[in-house]
């Protein structure tokens, strides 16, 4: 058995790929898991930084600084009553919701965390993941129809339009992606979301800097269309707040509009990553091909562990200036034991470190590599986590024919131009 | 109508009732009003038929006013004026009241007289369109244009009086504010203007019966149907 | 039908004529028109008024307002109470801006019985009512900035508001409906730092619209949402009795503060900013300039403050003789206007409020026709109503 639970681990491909169902079935899990957190990570940073930027405190009173809150908000959304209006289709009602959680979960079996940590390495990914986020306005369109109510049917079709409209710019910009990996010795490109990494370390170079601007163009096209795919501000359409009430989900409460969030985080998250993938190196530390040395791979390996004791600290200034009132005991003592928690991570993350610091096949040096390569991406993932919020909290709200119009008028034509700009330079370099 | 117009006393409330004058005239300037006790103004209050039937439940009081001098409305003089007088003759009565011009017209001139301030005398802008109640009267009601013009800078009002159940011409082919405006008229009070394009009740509900503005209408009083069929409670007290 | 037949008023009179609700105007590919009912339970219709919209997809064909939810009959209860009771009464209307309303009502009252508030008074009644403008042009700009999305904005208003109730609080105790005013004068007595408060006031602002304008104004979808949309030319808002800034945004220089002025404001410097699209952008520069402007009449009141009583000749029961009376006041959302007719008693024979909010409302149908959902949400909120005004 434990023979059984580490064969996979001194492979170099993923679980997908060696074939290994037990470590893909566990990925799965992990991924589900570690998204199902982050999700209520974010939706807890959201509120924070959010209020951060207006002027406000954001939730102060579950836990410490609110960190229990989004514990407390998805108790209370499982526990409330399940509201199903009579006039609405009772089986598409009830399955649309789960056909968006469906959908923005199932991308994440080709996004890759690293070279091997990932569920599969399809050769198709990146077509895969467009085709699967693609279904998720299908749980939009459905559950606007189903709620059979004016205002949800306003937002599904805007957000099925909107979508629909986005896909084509997003399509274009990442073809333009793929197009560079073949800019190589063999000229052959790839469409595994693990072989687009590997194409821009071979390269020596992420594609938003490659055939500068047009990478960056690239990127920013899909940047923005990720935002509307999304559908989050200022492209919120399909639930903005100030006209359609909520928009599709109108009609959903408790647990079932839990699951339309839970499902617009992870696809949040999703287009994140693939972002990240395409543009910005995937998984690689800063300068892998330029700081080669072993002392720099021990250096850069150090930062998750200094991350997360840099976090203890924050935690553990906050809970030195917390008022020295009893008021505030418990409150205190749970930042001072989140604080030791974070503080443990960290430890736990720089003794890998350190024990793995060579790079062979043991399973620290295994383990070190890993988490390296989770860090990293995670990073990168995180920084876009907090534009989507930074935008929400800044822009207001395009309106609906502009959002088609710059969709269809600036978005497709850039991205167009930017793919047979690309092609001619890649034709001119190679 | 036309003789009660031209009388020059103050404005509406004292011409339905002869014996307001009374005691607002010869109380006037004799005492302060500050010296008043509640008693002698309930004494008062039957002398004075002038009290409204809304309003009964308040003691209404015969004092001075408080300024020696009591202003009273005086004849206004303008170009304007002569011209429509000239054409119109007795149905026009002009008057200046602190300083504020108002001309009472009778009825059947009204649209006429709206329409010819509208495109001859520059009232472009329709500031309110309103009425007041006076049940002892035999014509009910005053119905109030009040009108700005913007090139002139001036304000204006015509007053007309008609009877309970009468109608008066709609102003909304002339200002389209007036819309909005003789709605609420005509909700308040019942004053129905003909060819208004859609005259229904604005503030209170479609279905509601009574005219709350009105003096017989007492101010606890509810559409009590109204109240149970659609909110289906006993009472909105 | 075109919106904008300049100034006729017939074509006007049929654009507000309401909404056939039965009858789709023009069949396309078997389709028919949505009837959607925005409101009264809605988060942008600014409290509890009703618009039911005819849309095709999403442009909207026409709009019919459905008010009254918060009627309280102001009018009735005026009629039952004396002068001084009803005084409070006013602030209820427009609960925003409930010292310009009282402004507005003592001056009425104060007028019909021929007496004047002393110069200190007037003072104070300007620098609080000037105070009162800002705090409602800030509520307008919050709400309305939320309403096309931009969130922030909404909270930063909502600081600087503070400032200002504070200095209400301290003035009169109350924040919001504040009874400022009392018939013939003010009832108190400025509080010692008051004018330290109100500079301190001036100075902490003066950065702080900048910080709004940073935020929106050369913010590119503020200008893509607010551009052309709910265009109303100078004729049309005049035709249909528009005041305040919705009219200055159309290019009418017209602000009653100048016309005809009331209080003391013949005694201060200030400019009336005006627009020239009549769009929603105008609007909004112009309620921007009007803050700007607000705090200049507000420093050369607060400099000048005479010495000398704050209450005006009036007898203790107020009185006014025999007579009827019209005054208005620019309120921060237009013409708000007072008649009163008295019958000699202590209380009004009747008593009529001009809600600039609620003729302004009447504009919304033929600024939304034609444009999206998305657009009569900015226009609601650009015409800066206040439902317990429209309703009464």
């Amino acid at each position: 058995m434990p023979n059984f639970v580490m064969s996979y681990l001194g492979s170099t491909v993923t679980p997908g790929q060696a074939g290994n169902q037990f470590w893909a079935l566990m990925y799965v899990l992990i991924i589900f898991a570690g998204v199902s957190v982050a999700v209520m990570a974010m939706n807890w940073l959201e509120r924070k930084a959010l209020a951060h930027f207006q002027i406000r405190l954001g939730p102060m009173r579950v836990g410490p600084h609110g960190l229990l809150q989004p514990f407390a908000d998805a108790l209370k959304l499982m526990l409330k009553e399940d509201i199903i209006p009579t006039e609405a289709d009772q089986f598409v009602f009830w399955v649309a919701p789960l056909i968006g959680l469906l959908a923005s979960f199932t991308v994440y079996t080709v996004i890759p965390f690293g070279p091997s940590q990932a569920v599969s390495d399809m050769n198709i990914g990146i077509l895969f993941m467009l085709g699967v986020s693609s279904l998720a306005v299908l749980g939009i369109v459905v559950a606007g129809w189903a709620s059979n109510s004016h205002y949800p049917l306003i937002g599904a079709l805007r957000s099925s339009a909107q979508m629909v409209s986005y896909e084509v710019a997003m399509g274009l910009a990442v073809v333009s992606a793929v197009l560079m990996t073949s800019m190589n010795a063999s000229g052959t490109g790839t469409l595994s979301m693990i072989g687009i990494v590997q194409a821009q370390q071979q390269q020596g170079i992420w594609f938003i800097f490659k055939f500068f601007p047009l990478g960056f163009i690239a990127f920013a096209i899909f940047a923005i269309a990720m935002v509307a795919e999304t559908n989050r501000a200022p492209f919120d359409m399909a639930e903005a707040e100030s006209e359609l009430t909520a928009g599709y989900h109108t009609e959903y409460s408790g647990l079932r509009w839990s699951l339309f969030m839970l499902a617009e985080y992870a696809a949040m998250i999703a287009v994140s990553s693939i972002a990240v993938t395409l543009w910005l190196g995937g998984w690689m530390r800063p300068f892998p091909n330029l700081l080669q040395a072993p002392a720099w791979e021990f250096i850069f390996s150090l930062f998750p562990g200094l991350t997360f004791a840099g976090l203890a600290a924050i935690a553990f200034i906050g809970t030195a200036r917390m008022p020295a009132q009893s008021f505030f005991r418990v409150q205190r003592i749970g930042l001072a034991v989140f604080a030791a928690l974070l503080g443990f991570i960290a430890l736990l993350l720089l003794v890998i470190a350190v024990a793995g610091r060579t790079a062979d096949t043991s399973v620290a040096a295994r383990f070190r590599e890993g988490i390296d390569y989770v860090y990293w991406f995670v990073l990168k993932v995180a920084v876009f986590m907090y534009l989507f919020i930074w935008y929400r909290a800044t822009w207001p709200r395009y309106r609906f024919d502009q959002l088609m119009r710059i969709g269809w008028k600036v978005m497709l034509p850039i991205a167009l131009g930017v793919l047979m700009l690309t092609a001619i330079v890649g034709v001119i370099v190679s | 109508m036309a003789e009660e117009v031209k009388t020059p006393a103050p404005p509406p409330p004292p011409q339905p009732q002869p014996a307001k004058t009374g005691p607002s005239g010869g109380s006037e300037g004799e005492k302060k009003p500050t010296a008043e006790k509640p008693a002698a103004a309930e004494s008062a209050a039957p002398a004075k038929p002038a009290a409204p039937a809304g309003k009964s439940d308040v003691p209404a009081k015969a004092a001075a006013p408080a300024k020696p001098a009591v202003p009273t409305p005086v004849p206004w003089t303008s170009p304007l004026v002569e011209k429509y007088r000239n054409q119109y003759g007795s149905g026009l009565e002009a008057l200046t009241y602190l300083g504020q011009n108002y001309l009472s017209v009778d009825r059947s001139l009204i649209p006429d007289i709206l329409r010819r301030l509208r495109e001859d005398e520059q009232f472009d802008y329709c500031v309110d369109v309103t009425a007041a109640h006076y049940p002892k009267r035999e014509k009910q009601f005053d119905v109030i244009w009040i009108l700005y013009s913007f090139a002139r800078n001036e304000r204006m009002r015509v007053k007309t009086q008609i009877a309970d159940g009468a109608s008066i011409a709609s102003a909304v082919s002339i200002w389209p504010t007036a819309n909005w405006l003789e709605r609420e008229v005509y909700d308040m009070f019942g004053i129905r203007f003909d060819g208004h394009p859609d005259l229904k009740r604005i503030l209170l509900p479609d279905g509601w019966k009574g005219y709350p503005l009105r003096k017989d209408y007492g101010i606890l009083q509810q559409d009590t149907e109204w109240v149970q069929i659609n909110l289906g409670i006993e009472s909105g007290q | 039908m075109s919106i904008s037949e300049k100034g006729n008023p017939n074509a006007l009179a049929n654009a507000v004529s309401n909404l056939d609700l039965d009858t789709p105007e023009k069949p396309y590919l078997d389709s028919n028109e949505l009837i959607i009912n925005m409101g009264p339970q809605h988060p942008a219709t600014h409290g509890v008024l009703r618009v039911i919209l005819k849309l095709d997809g999403e442009k909207v064909l026409g709009t019919e307002c459905v008010i009254g939810y918060l009627h309280r009959g102001v009018e009735k209860i005026a009629e039952n109470r004396t002068y001084t009771m009803f005084n409070p009464y006013v602030d209820r209307m427009d609960y925003c801006a409930a010292v310009s309303n009282g402004l507005g009502y003592c001056e009425a009252v104060e007028k019909l019985m021929n007496v004047e508030a002393p110069a200190r008074a007037q003072y104070i009644r300007v620098i609080l009512t000037e105070l009162n403008r800002i705090a409602s042009h800030q509520l307008w700009l919050g709400t309305h900035a939320l309403d096309i999305g931009a969130m922030t904005p909404l909270f930063y208003t909502f600081r600087d508001r503070e400032e200002i109730l504070k200095i209400f609080e301290r003035y009169c105790g109350a924040r919001l409906t504040t009874h400022a005013f009392r018939i013939g004068g003010c009832q108190y007595e400025t509080y010692a730092g008051f004018e330290k408060d109100v500079t301190n006031f001036l100075s902490f602002f003066a950065p702080k619209i900048d910080e709004y304008e940073a935020l929106l104004t050369t913010n590119r979808i503020w200008l893509e949402r607010t551009k052309n949309v709910g265009v109303i030319s100078a004729a049309d808002a005049i035709a249909l009795g528009v005041t305040g800034p919705v009219l200055r945004a159309s290019g009418v220089k017209w602000d009653l503060r100048k016309a005809q002025p009331y209080a003391n404001y013949s005694k201060f410097d200030f400019e009336i900013p005006i627009g020239e699209n009549g769009d929603t952008y105008d609007r909004y520069l112009v309620r921007m300039e009007e803050m700007r402007q607000s705090m200049r009449i507000i420093e050369q009141a607060v400099g000048g403050i005479p010495e000398g009583p704050i209450m005006g000749k009036v007898p203790k029961v107020i009185k006014p003789p025999v007579g009827e009376i019209y005054h208005s006041i620019e309120a921060p959302k237009g013409e708000l206007g007072y008649f009163i007719v008295s019958d000699g008693s202590t209380q009004p024979y009747r008593l009529r409020v001009r809600p600039p909010s609620f003729v302004n409302l009447q504009a919304l149908d033929i600024m939304v026709r034609g444009l999206l959902i998305a657009d009569v949400v900015a226009v609601i909120g650009t015409i800066d109503i206040v439902l317990g005004e429209v309703d009464r």
